[in-house]
């Protein structure tokens, strides 16, 4: 009960002052502060941590992919002896398939849900709701130590015979689903969709204790439309995962009961594979594509919709400007989730499925660019006559944008069925999604970082460091990925171990080769990011309680914040958008902040129009 | 500094349409023109969407370079006290949902005449010129008997061949496409026909090779650890030529050694 209403509970007996310990919670020991925490701050930290260390290895399968693609088949730096010594040094074309499937599973399931919702969603909505932890804390530890059992199978299954699962991210049967179909379709494909299980269940666990804390939970005077857009981003992305991820554990049984049990709900009857016995009884490779994307469509959301979020706080903290649109941006969030829901099928144009309802979905699918376009819209109309501060945050929010113009940009080629004939699986996709999930969630990621820093460890980071990571990140990012638009145009084609068997994409060769050196120079990028990380977490410049001079409820609680985060039970008055308020001779109004003559009634777009 | 950060990011705009641009000359784009009549379609509604893509990608980066430009640096300017703007917010969701609904159904006519079977040209859905089937690592190509009609199982007569599918040129021409055991894809790039293979389906697919020439054939959908050796090759050719090559191509298959002796 306390826990659930803890401002009548648990906060209201503590006054100003208290420090860092919180009277309701007792002083914890070394391994239940740090290790098995159930502080959502530790908590959070933990998960930044983890998918900070996931990243490396996940752009380190991408640098072997992008080897390959320049090299083919020649020797592979530093790790190919190592790896391949008895057969050449090379990649072989079953390591380089699951080379970008364990990229793309690292990358999306191990690195930016988790550091979205696992990271950002813990540390945030208790600070920025004003709550003193989430709503059931143990759940929240279990979220992140069921992250582990994923990352041992995941690891464990390269050294399975077979190696790991190669039959991309997406796991289409028959190659999943028939243990002969390939080497890798064995232990391999198995161990695979186990760890999806597991990622799976900590991330429902987050859901339900995101989406309980930000109902339940939030201080006295904040209203649904007084969050900040970040805890409207991590909301609206819970209900999509409560609702989504139910249908890919369902489908990821399916397929281990196809696999190992003997029920063919992805395969034909009669299907002979690789000399393997037949199958027998009756399903539908295509069903798989369905539920698979059923999940997978919303989850692009979920993996864009928290950054969002944070974009746009960032941006209006460094604008020193309120937010463009409030709630347009937050119905334009909603509409983005609601109809995430109706557009799987694009991934499926070319599938077989029947062609009638690539009409429908290709309808919905440009219906979803107009609320991202609203977006894009009200966050310029955020830095339009702001006061704009170029610090690494802002520069990373603005790539943000500048990035996820590109992104959508490009897919609408995809969402129209007749081109999306040509472009389906080749480079232009590998492109467009690069510059969603990289360009704008990454690079929203990276100026959070950098933003919430200081709430984190009580230190700032190097906005020298952070530059110079940010000009070699975007440049190696751009050099890497812009051209694989016109590799797309040119019909190159995904996940080939050497495209340049055809004649025809022989001339990408040079082109291809660039991509991969400006790749090399993104990857060594990143270790600026994680010194910088590290040195100022021991060795930062003190950060007082509000370093950006934000108007969030995070930035009223200590740096760090004590186990219980607020001293006293805050009280909201207004949105966290006041920059600039005619009211305070100051150019921010934090949330807390109680003006004598503010009339409160008044609707903030009305103010507007006074003024 | 802080023009520096306006310049970096309008150079990066600046940067991405110059390679857009340049893309052509340097023969990073489309294996040459669209080598079928829907290819050419396709090729036409890639350049009107990279239009309004391109005149919004721009339209974008030249607002945000002059909000770079112009509101910032102004130490201790006190930024606009605005909330948002309800005509705006009402003309930037119409003129996009305009813009995007007019993309949707303006395309909806050249997918129909891809898939529709109603569409197809109902002489060559009569009478498919062969059967297709995807497996690890090759396509299998079958055809009818010259002068028959392709059945679904196989006939003692028909003609086999291996990655080498060969179609009369300058007229639609059906292909069954089928998979013996994952799913393939059947792309042809310079004809801009992509069409995935799924066991336990039968897909009609239809093209057209405008000139009789050799194009590549490749396998689009990832089927394994050979996907990317898994390379085919269709030959249009007049249509004389493509009666005399499955002529050829019969007596090659049906010849048991067995040479009649010359007459008296």
């Amino acid at each position: 009960m306390s826990t659930l209403n803890p401002t009548a509970g648990t906060l209201a007996g503590h006054g100003h002052g208290d420090g860092h310990s919180h009277g309701a919670h007792h002083n914890p020991g070394f391994i239940s502060k740090y290790i098995f925490s159930t502080d959502h701050k530790v908590i959070g930290i933990q998960f930044l941590i983890t998918t900070l260390l996931m990243l490396f290895v996940g752009g380190g399968l991408a640098l072997g992919v992008r080897w390959q693609l320049a090299f083919p088949w020649r020797e592979l730096p530093i790790f190919g002896r190592l790896i391949f010594g008895s057969q050449g040094a090379g990649i072989s074309p079953e390591f380089y398939t699951m080379m970008f499937t364990m990229h793309a599973t690292v990358m999306i399931f191990l690195v930016i849900i988790p550091i979205l919702a696992g990271a950002f969603g813990n540390f945030l909505i208790p600070l920025q709701i004003g709550a003193d932890d989430m709503a059931f804390p143990v759940l929240n530890m279990l979220s992140y130590w069921f992250m582990w059992p994923a990352i041992f199978l995941f690891g464990a299954s390269f050294f399975v015979e077979g190696g790991a699962a190669a039959g991309g991210w997406t796991s289409y049967p028959p190659l999943s689903d028939i243990q002969q179909a390939a080497p890798a379709s064995g232990m391999g494909q198995t161990l695979w969709l186990l760890a999806v299980t597991f990622v799976g269940v900590s991330s429902m666990m987050g859901s339900v204790n995101y989406m309980t804390t930000i109902i339940n939970m939030r201080a006295p005077g904040l209203t649904l439309f007084r969050l900040p857009m970040t805890i409207w981003g991590m909301f609206i992305t819970a209900i999509l995962q409560a609702f989504a991820l139910p249908v890919l554990t369902a489908a990821g049984f399916m397929l281990v009961f196809d696999r190992l049990l003997g029920t063919t709900f992805f395969v034909p009857g009669g299907l002979v594979v690789n000399n393997a016995a037949p199958t027998v009884g009756g399903g539908q490779a295509l069903l798989w594509q369905h539920l698979f994307w059923f999940y997978s469509h919303p989850a692009v959301y979920i993996m864009l919709l928290p950054a969002m979020g944070m974009v746009s706080d960032i941006l209006a903290c460094f604008s020193r400007k309120p937010l463009f649109g409030y709630r347009p941006m937050v119905y334009s969030m909603a509409a983005i989730a609601g109809l995430g829901f109706i557009v799987w099928g694009h991934h499926m144009f070319t599938s077989g499925m029947n062609p009638a309802l690539g009409m429908t979905f290709m309808v919905s699918t440009m219906m979803i660019a107009l609320p991202s376009a609203v977006k894009t819209f009200n966050w310029l109309g955020t830095m339009w006559g702001g006061n704009i501060q170029f610090t690494v945050p802002m520069i990373n929010a603005i790539a943000f944008v500048s990035m996820f113009v590109v992104g959508g940009l490009s897919g609408i080629w995809m969402a129209s069925v007749p081109t999306d004939i040509y472009f389906h699986d080749t480079y232009y996709i590998v492109a467009h999604f690069h510059y969603v999930l990289f360009g704008a969630t990454l690079f929203g990621v990276f100026g959070s970082i950098q933003f919430w820093f200081p709430k984190m460890f009580g230190r700032m980071m190097s906005e020298r460091l952070g530059k110079l990571h940010f000009i070699l990140t975007f440049i190696g990012f751009n050099g890497t990925f812009f051209p694989m638009h016109l590799l797309g145009i040119a019909g190159f084609p995904r996940r080939l171990a050497d495209p340049y068997q055809y004649p025809v994409f022989e001339h990408l060769r040079p082109l291809n080769q660039g991509m991969t050196y400006f790749a090399i120079l993104m990857g060594f990028a990143q270790f600026i990011l994680l010194f910088n990380f590290f040195y100022s977490m021991f060795k930062g410049k003190k950060a007082g309680r509000n370093p950006w001079n934000a108007n969030g409820l995070e930035w009223t609680a200590p740096s760090p914040p004590g186990h219980g985060n607020f001293e006293s039970v805050p009280v909201v008055y207004r949105g966290p958008y006041e920059y600039a308020s005619p009211l305070v001779e100051a150019d921010y109004l934090m949330q807390t902040t109680f003006v004598a003559h503010e009339d409160r009634h008044i609707d903030p777009d009305q103010i507007a129009h006074h003024a | 500094m802080n023009r520096f950060w306006c310049l970096f990011f309008v150079a990066s705009a600046v940067l991405a349409v110059v390679f857009f641009y340049i893309g052509p000359a340097c023969g990073w784009w489309f294996p040459g023109v669209a080598a079928s009549p829907l290819g050419q379609q396709i090729d036409d509604l890639f350049y009107l969407i990279l239009a309004i893509t391109g005149v919004t990608f721009i339209g974008v980066h030249a607002v945000l370079g002059y909000i770079l430009w112009k509101f910032s640096g102004k130490e201790g300017k006190r930024s606009d006290f605005q909330h948002g703007s309800h005509t705006l917010e009402v003309v930037w969701s119409i003129v996009p949902a305009g813009v995007l609904l007019f993309i949707a159904l303006y395309q909806m006519d050249v997918w129909a005449a891809f898939r529709m079977k109603s569409r197809f040209d109902q002489e060559a859905l009569a009478n498919p010129i062969a059967e297709v089937t995807a497996r690890q690592f090759e396509w299998r190509i079958r055809y009818p008997a010259p002068g028959k009609v392709l059945q679904d199982t196989p006939q003692p007569d028909d003609l086999y061949t291996v990655n080498d599918l060969h179609a009369p040129a300058g007229k639609p021409v059906v292909i069954k496409l089928r998979s013996e055991d994952v799913l393939h894809s059947f792309f042809l790039p310079h004809l801009r026909v992509k069409q995935d293979a799924v066991p336990g389906l039968v897909i009609p697919v239809w093209f057209e090779a405008n000139e009789p020439k050799a194009y590549d054939l490749v396998c689009a959908e990832l089927c394994g650890w050979g996907h990317y050796k898994m390379r085919g090759q269709l030959t249009a050719q007049p249509q004389a030529d493509f009666d005399a090559y499955m002529k050829k191509l019969k007596e090659t298959q049906f010849d048991d050694g067995f040479k009649e002796a010359a007459d008296e």
